[in-house]
Order: structure tokens, then C-alpha cells, then sequence
């Protein structure tokens, strides 16, 4: 069986405006493996959220895939109709989102949401998908599951209502779980549990998991493979230990090194001078080029892609100080 | 609960008292009650016995708290132009006035609720641009202007519908007369509801569609298109369902205003409806008449409004009082 369970491979999501295109995701290109969690991380308005509405194709028009493919466990998916695309939602691809508060449905009952979406994808009466309800309420670490179920979702604190998303989230038996921030929004106490009942399921599931988080102390302890974004496209993708531990591109570097351990908040580092260009403000050549400390001629001119790094297996990173036919 | 309910309570009885006091003071400012009563050639004399024999003589506030007293009981004393208790003119007209008003707004409720939800789902749409500029048109007609347009088209023209009245009206119990049980009542309803209840089917149309809108933005609306739940569910369970809670309120207070401004269309149509009733009775000063159709009329929303606060609370989970 082939060990890769997604791949995104170019791709490039425009806004059509009155008078231009934007380029929001600018030839994407990621792997996620089975059974792996991905971490993504990257500044506000880096592409993270776009990309994973993309993958589970739930773009707000007038955003749009212009280029490029998505293909899962062998299938190309951007590109079906509706009706079999959203027999993928849920059932393939899972999605938590970022605010508990916001994603329930705040008039149904926490089991009318779980049945309802059960039996969209699995083949199970009324009263099975119940017990399953109670089931998976159970495993995300609801107290007195049972008793709980026919409680509204105000009757829930943030932390608890995260863990009925992640349970409704898995609903469907999903293969990959996209979790868009799924702590931010919480209380700092209850992130890390949240992050760990995510991490346990997944892996008992044998679940792959995009991971996008703003905290790199998250990253570090949950992530397999992390991937950093920059301005619409992918900077440097590989495994934790090299990426957080021994960065190669210049902007993985200047994020890594703006981190102590105390502050996780990317947003919130200031080594690197000037900020991430606006999306009708993005430079030719590296969009990263006004930013780098290592900045050349060819920066401002070509695009770099993602390119193997020599001595680090398994790492890519879309930098020119890595082309070895320009340094040999 | 209990007490949310008990608190509406109070507030409607202050309603009620504010507004049978203006329907009080109509006695007092609007003309001299005694003359509307007895003839031109009654004697000083006995217009000051019929005064002191009313009462009209008593300090003001203990005549209002009889006013409120028998008002309380239905008592609106005797018209002047009929000769005739006033709740019984009222009784006698009241059927027309409010199955004129049910019809319409259910024509209003369930083409607005279904137009505005079309609306919304559809909103590029070419029918939806049509029917929401058609709308507009709808908001911005004054309410007999349709009615005169309605009755040219349909009555005039076309000849299909009548122009006026109540058709033929079946009694089906000592206080109620109903226009629906005969082909002629039937057609008769058409027009005036439709004109009463244009309107309004604008406003909750325009209502729901924004609210369906916001809805469709919403978070859990992207969750639930996350999972893969069926378009369907989506749209009418999850969607609508939180889109007509907000709606039912203003909905409520717009029935409550069908049934005040019955008055114009029934004018239009020469409905025989309270509404009729009312403009008949300015014109000849029917003081006790006004006032019973003001204290109707505050009565009919306030009664609304409490329906519309103990809905809300069947309706929305987040304000019942919490199971722990
Ligand atoms: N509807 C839209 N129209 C125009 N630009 C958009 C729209 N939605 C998102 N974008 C742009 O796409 C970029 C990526 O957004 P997003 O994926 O939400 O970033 P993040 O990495 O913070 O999740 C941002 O620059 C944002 O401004
Ligand atoms: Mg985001």
C-alpha cells in the first residue's frame, strides 16, 4: 500500500477581483503520509486556512482552484461534483475548526448532530448510531457521556465543546482530519488535552492529521512532518526535528530563532524586520526577497521551487541558496 | 420562566391601562357626551340630571376607574350613531375583520418565508433578482393603491373576482359568521387579503432572505458542510431553523399591525369588518365606538406580543432554564 494518503500537487487558488486575480495559494505542493500528523504553520494570511478548505473543497466562491490537482488514496478529488465530493466530506476528510463557540449548531441537541451525521455515512438505525454517539463521546473525554448526549451545546464549556467537534469531526471514520487552529480559540489550561485527545485518536485510528497551529511548543510534540507557509506558498516541508531544530530556509530560520521557548505565538515575532506582502503586493522572484538576510540577484528574478537539501533526508525547501547546480 | 411571564404580564396590564386612558380621554375632549345623547331641545336642567345620573360629574380619576372597570368586562356603553351596545356592533364584526386577517397572514407568513429562503439560496439567481426587485416595488405602493390596482386588474377587467364585500357568509354559531364555507366568500377574501397582506409577505421575505444569509455564513453552517451532511438537511433544518427564530418576533408584531391596518383595506374593499366599523365611527364622532376599537386594538398586541415571547421560549433551547 502506497504510504501516501493526500498530495496536493500545484496548486493555485485565485480570487478573481473587479480588476485583477489574486493569487492566494501559489503552487502548493505537500504530502501528508498515512497515520501522520502535519503540522502547518506560518503567519496570518500565510494560506493555511485556504488550503485546507481547498483539499476538502469548500472554497467560498469567488475563490476558485485554478491549477493543480488533489489527489486522495489515489483519487483525484478537486474536481468532482458535488453530490460524490460530499460523500468525501466527513467520510474521507474531517475537518475541525477553530472556534468550539461557533461550530455547533446551537438549536439541535448534541446528539441530533452527532446521529445525523453518522448515518450520512455509515449504514447504521437510529438507535446504533446512538450508542456509537455515546461511544465516541466517550473516547474524546466527555464525562457521563451517556447523560450528556441530549444536551444542547450551550451547556457545554469551551474545552468540552471542542472535544464533541473532534467527535463529530471523526463521526464518519474520516482518513484525514484537518484541525484549523483547533486551539486558539481555548483556554490555555485546556489546549494542550485538546491537542493530546486529537493526537490519541488519530493515532489509534490510524488517521492522518493536517495540523495547523500557531503555537510551535505544539508543533514540536504533536507534529511528524511540519510545513511552513509563506505568502501563498509552500518555504521549507520536513520532519519536525530538522525543521524546528536545524531550519534551512532563511525565513524558517528567522521563525525558529524569534521563538523562545516561552513565546509560541508566531504572530507575535518580531526578528525577522518588515512583514509577510500583502497579496497584490507580492514580489517577483522569492516572495520572502525584501525580507532575507541572504537575499541575491537571482532571488529578485526567478522563483524558487521546492528543492531537495542535500544531507537532510527527506527535507524540501524553496530556497536558491540551495541549488546546487548554481553553487557547483 | 414563571417569572419572565409574570413580568410580560405586568408590562401588557400597563399597556392596557395607558392606552384605555386615551380611549378614556376621547369622552373627555371630543365633543360633550350629553349632547350627542339627548336632543337639542333638552332643558339645562335635565342635561344636569343626565349628567349627575352618568356620573360625569365624579372627579376624573373615579370615572376612569369605572371606564377601566366595565371596559374590563367588555362594556364600552352605547353607540351614538347605532343606538346599540357597543360590543355587540363590535362582536357582530369582528369575524369578518379577523378571518380577512388569519388569510392574509398566511399568505403573508408562507409566500414570504418560502420567497425569502428561495431568495437566499438562490441568490444570483435571475427569478431571485426578479422577485426582489418586484418586492420593492411591493414595500413602496401604499396599501389602497394596490387594493384599487387589484380591484381594476381583477374585478374591472378581468371580471373574475368581486370587487366588494363579504359574499355570502354563513353563520356557524352564535358569534361567528364565516365567508369560507360559500364559493362566493371564498372569492370575495382573495383581493383584501392579498392587498392587507402584500406588505407584510415583502417585509419577511426581505427579513428571512438576510437572516438566511447571515445564517448560511455561520460557522456551524461550514461545519455541517464539512461532515457532508445532505444539501437539504443543511439548508432547511439546520439554516432555516435558526433563521426563523429571529424572524418570529417581528413577524409576530407584523400580524398585530395586519389586523390595524385592516382599516384601509377594508375601506377599499368595503369590507364589513371593526375596521370599517372604525372609519364609519370618526365620521359621525362615535366616541364610545373609537375607544372600544383602540382598546381592541392595543389588546390584539399585546396578546400578540405575549404569544410571541413564550414562542420564542418553546423555540429557543438557550433560554430555557438549564437541565443542571
Ligand atoms: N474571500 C477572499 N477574498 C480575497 N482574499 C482572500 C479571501 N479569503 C482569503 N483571502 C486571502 O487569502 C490569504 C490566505 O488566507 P488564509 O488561508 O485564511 O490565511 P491563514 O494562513 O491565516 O489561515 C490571505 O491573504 C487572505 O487575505
Ligand atoms: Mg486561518
Amino acid at each position: 500500500m502506497n504510504d501516501v494518503l493526500l498530495s496536493v500537487r500545484d496548486l493555485v487558488v485565485e480570487f478573481p477581483k473587479r480588476d485583477k486575480v489574486l493569487t492566494a495559494l501559489d503552487h502548493i505542493n505537500l504530502e501528508v503520509r498515512r497515520g501522520e500528523i502535519l503540522g502547518m504553520v506560518g503567519e496570518s494570511g500565510a494560506g493555511k486556512s485556504l488550503t485546507g478548505a481547498a483539499i476538502i473543497g469548500l472554497l467560498e466562491p469567488p475563490g476558485r482552484i485554478a491549477h493543480g490537482e488533489i489527489v486522495l488514496d489515489g483519487q483525484r478529488i478537486d474536481n468532482l461534483p458535488y453530490g460524490q465530493m460530499r460523500r468525501i466530506r466527513g467520510r474521507k476528510i474531517g475537518m475541525v475548526f477553530q472556534d468550539p463557540l461557533t461550530s455547533l449548531n446551537p438549536i439541535l441537541t448534541i446528539a441530533e448532530q452527532l446521529i445525523e451525521t453518522i448515518r450520512t455515512h455509515l449504514p447504521m438505525n437510529e438507535k446504533q448510531a446512538r450508542e456509537r454517539a455515546v461511544e465516541l463521546l466517550e473516547e474524546v473525554g466527555i464525562p457521563a457521556a451517556r447523560r450528556r448526549l441530549d444536551d444542547y451545546p450551550h451547556h457545554f464549556s469551551g474545552g468540552m465543546r471542542q472535544r464533541v467537534v473532534i467527535a463529530l469531526a471523526l463521526a464518519g471514520e474520516p482518513d484525514l482530519i484537518i484541525a484549523d487552529e483547533p486551539t486558539t480559540a481555548l483556554d490555555v489550561s485546556v489546549q494542550a488535552q485538546i491537542i493530546d485527545v486529537l493526537k490519541r485518536l488519530c493515532r489509534d485510528r490510524g488517521a492522518s492529521v493536517i495540523l495547523v497551529t500557531h503555537d510551535m511548543g505544539v508543533i514540536a510534540e504533536a507534529a511528524d512532518r511540519v510545513a511552513v507557509l509563506y505568502a501563498g506558498r509552500v518555504a521549507e516541508i520536513g520532519p519536525v526535528r530538522q525543521v524546528v531544530k536545524d531550519p534551512s530556509h532563511p525565513y524558517t530560520v528567522g521563525l525558529m530563532g524569534s521563538i523562545p521557548s516561552v513565546v509560541h505565538d508566531i504572530d507575535r515575532l518580531t526578528q525577522i524586520p518588515g512583514s509577510m506582502p500583502r497579496l497584490d503586493n507580492i514580489p517577483q522572484g522569492c516572495a520572502f526577497n525584501p525580507r532575507c538576510s541572504q537575499v541575491h540577484d537571482r532571488c529578485y528574478r526567478d522563483r524558487p521551487n521546492l528543492i531537495a537539501v542535500e544531507s537532510k533526508p527527506d527535507n524540501q525547501v524553496a530556497c536558491w541558496l540551495f541549488d546546487e547546480r548554481a553553487s557547483s | 420562566m414563571l417569572a419572565m411571564l409574570i413580568r410580560r404580564l405586568i408590562q401588557s396590564i400597563v399597556v392596557m391601562l395607558v392606552v384605555a386612558f386615551i380611549a378614556f380621554s376621547l369622552f373627555q375632549f371630543v365633543g360633550d357626551p350629553i349632547n350627542n345623547m339627548v336632543g337639542q331641545e333638552a332643558s339645562a336642567q335635565e342635561r344636569a340630571e343626565l349628567r349627575e345620573r352618568l356620573g360625569l360629574n365624579d372627579p376624573i380619576p373615579i370615572q376612569f376607574m369605572r371606564f377601566v372597570g366595565n371596559a374590563a368586562q367588555g362594556n364600552f356603553g352605547i353607540s351614538y350613531r347605532m343606538a346599540r351596545p357597543v360590543s355587540a356592533v363590535i362582536a357582530e364584526r369582528l369575524p369578518a375583520t379577523l378571518e380577512l386577517a388569519m388569510i392574509s397572514a398566511f399568505f403573508a407568513l408562507s409566500m414570504g418565508i418560502g420567497l425569502g429562503v428561495y431568495t437566499a439560496l438562490k441568490r444570483s439567481g435571475v427569478l431571485s433578482n426578479f422577485i426582489m426587485t418586484v418586492s420593492l416595488i411591493g414595500v413602496s405602493l401604499p396599501t389602497f393603491l394596490i387594493g384599487i390596482l387589484l380591484i381594476y386588474i381583477f374585478a374591472v377587467e378581468l371580471r373574475w373576482l368581486p370587487s366588494f364585500g363579504r359574499g355570502q357568509v354563513v353563520r356557524i354559531s352564535d358569534w361567528w359568521t364565516t365567508g369560507l364555507l360559500t364559493p362566493s366568500g371564498r372569492a370575495s377574501l382573495i383581493l383584501p387579503a392579498i392587498t392587507l397582506g402584500l406588505f407584510q409577505l415583502t417585509l419577511i421575505m426581505r427579513l428571512v432572505r438576510a437572516e438566511m444569509l447571515e445564517v448560511l455564513r455561520t460557522d456551524y453552517i461550514k461545519f455541517a458542510r464539512a461532515r457532508g451532511l445532505a444539501q437539504r438537511s443543511i439548508h432547511f433544518h439546520h439554516a432555516l431553523k435558526n433563521t426563523l427564530l429571529p424572524v418570529i418576533t417581528i413577524t409576530g408584531l407584523q400580524l398585530g399591525t395586519i389586523i390595524a391596518f385592516a382599516i384601509i383595506t377594508e375601506t377599499v374593499f368595503q369590507w364589513p369588518g371593526v375596521g370599517l366599523l372604525f372609519i364609519n365611527a370618526i365620521r359621525f364622532v362615535d366616541v364610545p365606538m373609537m375607544s372600544a376599537y383602540l382598546v381592541l386594538i392595543a389588546l390584539v398586541f399585546v396578546v400578540i406580543n405575549l404569544i410571541v415571547d413564550v414562542l420564542y421560549f418553546v423555540v429557543d433551547p438557550r433560554l430555557r432554564a438549564t437541565k443542571h
